[in-house]
């Protein structure tokens, strides 16, 4: 569990990029925080491994304030991934998923081992172990960097806009398998996007934050959707724009969805019952 | 022809003379603008200053400095070690910048990950920030390596015994040949200096030529390297004592 309270950090030109915010994160969940640029997602972020230390307030960790925890080992117990894999272009893939444990001092033969297999859980062909990054596409040096943040099994992982810059049809591939990796290892993740539909996608909880970083509305995707705070996470959302307003319409004997607009959008399954969760 | 066939001894002998009063002032530029060129990257209002400084460096004419380095120094006045400690500063001037450069075009988000994962300040100096920073600094070296194997001739003006004694033996003496042959192994020893250089810049940054890497980046990093190289060419220099003198 990652605890927020009171946290505010202004910078000496009098920027504040976050104020007073308060945030329950829970443990072996996926939280999206999302908010356009400037809204101190990032910001938040990286308060949680000291990238950056907050001005007040604290950020605490199963109960331990970071703030007294030193930098660089906390960094070491928490997974990070940020967009583009932040992978070193002078070491090889498996140099890159291994850089954590051998800065833990894991013996070289047993850190490989375990490298190997991480590339096994992010589907990861172990031929590309001894490319260079560069060598890659960019869903496959994302998928490094997701293991390179698995490599030292922490309890956290946070990642910064990882799919940002991948193409549409990767980034649904990345997303799936991360959901996958997510059943199967049930990290806490803290994913900081500005896509509302990664949010709602990935979100167990999502966070929506407003420029000068503020909370706007926090919940479920289900219940961010049934009940937007205001009309900023309406907007935000896209509940005022007619796309996520779907009704139901007869067409040739297939029940269609459709938009607002009557755009399709999709089709009804004839024989499944209304579902209580989103899953 | 015959005057350079009857001397290829001291040729020889002069271009090793030539190559040691370079290598030195290379080695200890390269020793001494790491640290100073990292300064200026990382300390903000540092660099300005530095930059200035090592800039003005650069502006001293080199005969000049050559002889005023004796009394400031207290070394004898026909002692190499005045050439040796020009040069450096020289060197120094040229290749701070580059190393400030290189540092700058290190990618910050490559940087901020390593900070992420946990390296520790100095650990991604060493392993992170300087191997990556190697190619722009290999460039620079290269530039400092061929302008002081020309700046070395001027030091024949003041007594120093090097390639460059062979344009002033050949002038007072009225022998073109001897000239002809200064200019020419000043000319080969830069460029195989340079070769070297370059060489041992490949070498250290294998992930620099893997085939993946965008051919754009390969294409303009090989023009770059090119242009380096045709202006101000070591005859030049070395015709003209250096763009310093």
């Amino acid at each position: 569990m990652i605890e927020f309270e009171g946290v505010r950090k202004t910078y000496p030109d009098g920027t504040t990029a976050v104020d007073g915010i308060d945030l329950t994160i829970p443990a072996r969940e996926i939280t999206v925080l999302v908010g356009s640029s400037g809204c101190g997602k990032t910001t938040l972020l990286r308060m949680v491994n000291r990238m950056i230390d907050p001005t007040a307030g604290t950020v605490s960790i199963d109960g331990e304030d970071v703030g007294s925890l030193d930098p660089v080992r906390l960094r070491r117990r928490i997974g990070y991934v940020m967009q583009n894999g932040g992978l070193l272009p002078h070491r090889s893939v498996l140099d890159n998923i291994t850089t954590v444990l051998r800065l833990n001092r894991v013996p070289r033969a047993q850190a490989r081992a375990r490298g190997l297999e991480l590339m096994d859980t992010v589907s990861l062909d172990r031929g590309l172990a001894s490319r260079y990054p560069a060598q890659l596409s960019g869903g496959q040096q994302q998928r490094v960097g997701v293991a390179r943040g698995l490599a030292s099994d922490p309890n956290i992982l946070l990642m910064d806009e990882p799919f940002g810059a991948v193409d549409p049809i990767v980034r649904a591939e990345l997303q799936r398998e991360l959901l996958r990796v997510h059943r199967e290892l049930a990290k806490t993740i803290v994913f900081v996007t500005h896509d509302i539909d990664e949010a709602f996608l990935l979100g167990d909880r999502v966070v929506i934050l407003r420029t000068g970083g503020v909370i706007a509305q926090q919940g479920t995707p289900a219940e961010i959707l049934a009940h937007p705070a205001d009309d900023f996470v309406a907007g935000f959302i896209g509940a005022d724009s007619g796309q996520r307003r779907l009704r139901v319409v007869e067409r040739d004997g297939a029940r269609i969805v459709v938009d607002r607009h009557d755009r399709p959008v999709g089709l009804l399954d004839a024989d499944t019952p209304a579902h209580s969760d989103r899953r | 022809m015959t005057w350079i066939l009857a001397n290829l001894g001291l040729i020889g002998d002069l271009m090793l003379v030539h190559l040691r009063l370079s290598l030195i002032p290379v080695v200890v530029s390269i020793l001494v603008a790491v640290p100073l060129g990292r300064l200026a990257h990382r300390v903000g209002w540092l660099r300005g200053g530095v930059l200035s400084v090592v800039g003005l460096l650069y502006t001293i004419p080199s005969l000049a400095l050559i002889t005023l380095l004796p009394p400031l120094l207290g070394t004898p006045v026909l002692s190499d070690v005045n050439v040796l400690v020009a040069l450096g500063l020289y060197g120094v001037a040229l290749l701070t910048r580059s190393v400030a450069d290189a540092f700058d075009a290190v990618d910050a988000d490559v940087v901020r990950s390593a900070m992420a994962v946990g390296y520790t300040p100095l650990r991604r100096f060493w392993t992170v920030e300087l191997p990556l920073a190697v190619p722009v600094i290999v460039a620079g070296t290269r530039v400092v390596a061929v302008s002081t194997v020309s700046l070395v001739t001027v030091g024949a003006l003041v007594g120093s015994r090097n390639l460059g004694s062979l344009f002033t033996d050949g002038l007072q003496r009225g022998i073109v040949p001897e000239i002809v042959a200064g200019i020419v192994a000043t000319v080969v020893l830069a460029l195989v200096l340079d070769l070297v250089i370059a060489a041992v810049g490949r070498a250290l940054t294998p992930w620099a030529r893997v085939s993946g890497t965008s051919g754009a980046a390969r294409r303009a990093s090989r023009r770059r390297a090119h242009r380096a190289e045709v202006p101000g060419t070591a005859a030049e220099d070395a015709v003209t004592g250096g763009g310093a003198a």
